[in-house]
């Protein structure tokens, strides 16, 4: 730095100018010290951590030997981790697209100037403010077939009416999804109502004389124009399937079998109680690609590239 | 974009269609209340009326027995002190949880919005992208830093955990919030000769009523509802509330007591549906801020 002023002794120098611009960043370098520090030794040290340990042959505790991807083969041979695979594929298919329909149709006709309005959104939207562990005991109380909804249904006449499917092996993890909607349909509805609120106006009245019918106004101008909205929501839904592990353990702890199994479970099982650490963070890892591959376009586009303040 | 305006069609009288909106939000209205009626009038019955079925019915013989017994002598597995134990602990999990997540974001939002330090937005990217990553990724390495550091299964550790996972979020709504400061209000402050901390106590945090707001609502319901870290990182004598509730219906032997199944479950909503209600639409608010909107 010093060499800069040498041809510039007699006016305020550049180098003491970046000098004192440095000494007043200083305190807000330092206050974004310990977030840096957290990002790379938690966000970027752990997770390099776990993947190296996917490479290792560690049970009970880390080893740092070198297996190759042998964990990765035993890992895809694995029954619960294929299960745990396509459990997860079947509810994001099923949770996301049944949020949206759910939250799309309520929110159109939330919009239809209804009265109640607000008590209705109040009770659409209150199952997102409770934990999992309370949507899944809550659920699993419900459709428990020994005194929940079949009972209740035997019980007014209809004598064969079955519905097991918590106790089902093949359909167990639809009722999650049930529980699963049941917890985030209100609060796609209240981001795509925001939506629904920000349409302009003139645009009914111009479809209005044109004569169009209003679920035709909706479906090819405003779920368009509800884009960023959809995004919102999807981007929120997805996190909360790839989290998914309170509501299983709640609802049905993996059960019947291994029939509702998911890969965080595989994970925190294999990690904390199977004592198979590099198995378990084997999975994490697959867990870990699978994310980034779908989201990492997405969070560059949105906040990496238009920096500074407008972002 | 205002909330309060209704729009779209206006109606004129009750025609077919109208009675169908109302016959759809009505049915859809009683299937999001059917867990709560449930949960409610289970919690009000005794056992003999909850094994005849009925799930639905009121009560016949009303008692708060199952509130009392959920409270304090439920079991959660070899201890019987009920969940009053849960609540107490998620009380004293939350409380510095939530200041210290919310003063770091509020810095960094700060920071980030109004110093250009080089590599901060390296940094932030870095974290935002984290926010995505499953905690699955970091957990077990996080267990051995935090039992090498001896402070494994403790307040401190859980209330870190809930700190450092809670960043991402945090320092997002700050940083979003105070791009939409005037930036003169920055630079005059500046001219007057204000550092870094003074500014951001005299001039900006006066300024940030609306985002504490948001970031306690979210804050608060994420915390007390969380049961992956409390898990992982409290320990057995500072098991927050979910954890504890899960452990008193899942794992009872013998014949299990419904109705101190739900009056506990009941309990351990209560928190974070007394913030929902008295909230509004503070807490949709947060929730689409916290997550995306810029």
């Amino acid at each position: 730095m010093d060499t800069i002023s040498i041809h510039a002794p007699s006016v305020p120098s550049g180098s003491a100018k970046i000098r004192r611009r440095v000494k007043t960043r200083l305190p807000a370098a330092i206050a974004l010290l310990p977030t840096a520090l957290i990002v790379l030794v938690v966000y970027i040290g752990c997770m390099l951590w776990t993947v190296r340990l996917s490479f290792t042959s560690s049970t009970l505790l880390p080893k740092l030997d070198w297996v190759g991807f042998a964990q990765y083969s035993r890992l895809f041979a694995n029954d619960r981790f294929l299960t745990s695979a396509s459990n997860i594929v079947i509810f994001g298919a099923l949770f996301i697209s049944g949020c949206l329909i759910i939250g799309f149709l309520l929110a159109v006709f939330i919009d239809q100037n209804v009265r109640g309005e607000g008590l209705f959104r109040t009770i659409f939207l209150y199952p997102y403010s409770m934990s999992f562990v309370v949507t899944g005991v809550a659920w699993q109380w419900f459709l428990n077939p020994g005194l929940g909804l079949q009972k209740l249904v035997r019980d007014m006449g209809f004598e064969s009416f079955t519905f097991d499917w918590l106790v089902n092996q093949r359909m167990a993890i639809y009722t999650i999804v049930i529980a699963g909607l049941w917890h985030g349909a209100g609060l796609t509805m209240a981001i795509l109502l925001a939506g629904l609120r920000g349409v302009d106006k003139d645009l009914w009245k111009a479809a209005k004389v044109d004569g169009i019918p209003t679920w035709r106004v909706y479906t090819s101008v405003v779920l368009p124009l509800l884009r960023p909205m959809v995004v919102t929501a999807v981007v929120l839904l997805t996190t909360g399937v790839v989290k998914l592990y309170d509501l299983v353990v709640a609802m049905t702890l993996g059960g019947p079998g291994i029939a509702t199994e998911v890969p965080a479970k595989f994970v925190m099982d294999h990690l904390f109680e199977r004592n198979n650490i590099a198995l378990g963070t084997a999975a994490a890892t697959i867990m870990l690609i699978t994310v980034v591959s779908v989201l990492a376009p997405w969070v560059y586009v949105r906040y990496v590239r238009p920096q500074g303040r407008h972002a | 974009m205002s909330l309060a305006v209704p729009q779209g069609r206006r109606p004129r009288h009750l025609t077919v269609g109208r009675i169908g909106i109302y016959a759809l939000l009505v049915t859809a209205a009683l299937f999001f209340m059917l867990p709560l009626w449930i949960m409610v009038v289970t919690s009000l019955k005794p056992m003999e009326e909850i094994r005849l079925g009925n799930i639905l019915a009121l009560p016949a013989a009303m008692t708060f027995e199952a509130w009392t017994k959920a409270w304090s002598s439920a079991c959660t597995g070899l201890e019987c002190n009920g969940i009053s134990v849960g609540f107490w602990n998620s009380v004293r999990i939350l409380i510095p949880s939530v200041i210290l997540s919310i003063m770091a974001g509020a810095i960094n939002g700060y920071a980030l919005s109004f110093w250009r330090v080089k590599g901060a937005n390296v940094m932030f990217g870095v974290l935002l992208l984290g926010a995505f990553i499953p905690y699955q990724v970091f957990l077990y390495p996080l267990v051995r830093m935090f039992s090498l550091s001896g402070i494994y299964n403790s307040l401190t550790c859980i209330v870190l955990v809930h700190v450092i996972f809670g960043l991402p979020t945090m320092t997002l709504l700050f940083r979003n919030y105070y791009a939409g400061l005037p930036i003169e209000l920055f630079k005059a402050a500046r001219i007057d000769g204000g550092g870094f901390w003074s500014i951001f106590f005299r001039v900006i945090l006066p300024m940030s009523t609306p985002i504490l707001v948001v970031a306690t609502i979210l804050q608060v319901t994420g915390i007390w509802n969380d049961f992956i870290f409390g898990l992982t990182f409290a320990g057995r004598e500072n098991l927050p509330m979910t954890v504890q509730l899960n452990n008193i219906v899942n794992s009872t032997q013998g014949e299990r007591a419904y109705n101190v199944d739900m009056a506990a479950t009941m309990l351990a909503a209560l928190v974070p549906l007394v913030v929902y209600f008295v909230s509004g639409r503070w807490f949709v608010r947060g929730i689409a801020a916290g997550a995306v909107k810029g």
